[in-house]
């Protein structure tokens, strides 16, 4: 499976993504200049965290209109897979490819601490190797994490499963306390209507081996090789 | 000719910012507030130009990069 990681002036996860990728799960990755106005054939984009455009006028705000974001609002219209992580998910959210925002936390602190998220729903190219209601032990790192839609908005997420990962305490419980920004509904992602975009707040790649504390966030790539190999194996089939 | 822009948070949206500067007023002694927002305040100068013509301008920079409507409103006047 072909990943590419996009850079944008201020990012810096970009490598921590491009390690994951390469030297944990050993799949041919490149990074994606903002200016790029073509992604190449890469079939699953990463916009990772990060300041992008240090965060001027509102996070991730500016980066929406980078050539290489035409290109994955491109690539997702066309059923390809995007995951934002941290700034990811805020600029998924500016492009209009997810719902809602990401406004700052109640604490009004910057938060960088390991967190537990429960797994939703198993119905996604992201969670489908995850089991029901698994809890995953994973970090954040972010000041405007916490989730705001329109009451009918979060309504319809509900309503369709697309609420992926949730905030919760270490035996998986949804409660105020292990909130930690003030999300409504304690979602830490979301994906979008025809389930191949995918933003978290979380960082996945930050736990992908041991050797960092967990290897619980391996899990989501795990997912997507999964249902890249489904979906292989289904056109052998068909073919 | 010159746009000034204010961009609010969304009274639907809660605004710890406005908050905790209302907390740090209280602490300074100003008595009797009733509530603080926070936003910003952004001014366009533009070269020529109708103003009708650019009223529309401004209108689509608000929604599309000055504001996120999901989140705020914006307000905006151009004078001269």
């Amino acid at each position: 499976m072909h990943f590419g990681v996009i850079q944008f002036p201020g990012s810096n996860c970009d490598q921590d993504a491009y390690h994951a990728l390469t030297d944990v799960l050993d799949q041919p990755t490149r990074y994606i200049w903002h200016k790029d106005a073509s992604l190449g054939d890469v079939d699953c984009v990463v916009v990772p965290g990060g300041f992008s455009y240090g965060d001027y006028l509102r996070t991730g705000a500016i980066a929406r209109f980078a050539p290489a974001m035409k290109a994955v609002i491109d690539h997702a219209k066309s059923g390809g897979l995007v995951i934002g992580i941290c700034n990811g998910f805020q600029i998924l959210c500016e492009a209009h490819l997810l719902p809602g925002a990401l406004i700052r936390n109640r604490v009004l602190k910057f938060i960088c601490d390991f967190v537990h998220v429960r797994v939703e729903t198993t119905d996604s190219p992201f969670t489908n190797a995850c089991k029901k209601g698994q809890v995953l032990r994973i970090p954040i790192a972010h000041g405007e994490g916490s989730y705001f839609a329109e009451p009918r908005v979060i309504e319809q997420l509900q309503r369709d499963d697309r609420i992926l990962v949730r905030y919760c305490t270490k035996d998986g419980e949804i409660t105020d306390a292990a909130n930690p920004n003030g999300s409504l509904d304690n979602i830490a992602g979301i994906c979008n209507e025809t389930r191949n975009v995918f933003g978290l707040m979380p960082h996945p790649e930050r736990a992908s081996e041991e050797l960092l504390g967990s290897d619980d966030g391996r899990m989501i790539f795990d997912s997507i090789l999964q249902h890249a190999n489904k979906g292989r194996r289904e056109a052998v089939r068909v073919g | 000719m010159k746009a000034k822009i204010i961009v609010m948070p969304k009274r639907t949206v809660l605004d710890p910012q406005g908050k905790t500067v209302k907390h740090a007023l209280e602490s300074m002694n100003f008595a009797g507030i009733k509530d603080v927002r926070v936003g910003k305040f952004m001014e366009i100068e533009i070269e020529g130009g109708n103003k009708a013509e650019l009223q529309k301008k401004i209108d689509e920079a608000c929604q599309k990069l000055l504001s996120n409507p999901v989140i705020e409103e914006y307000t905006f006047e151009i004078s001269h």
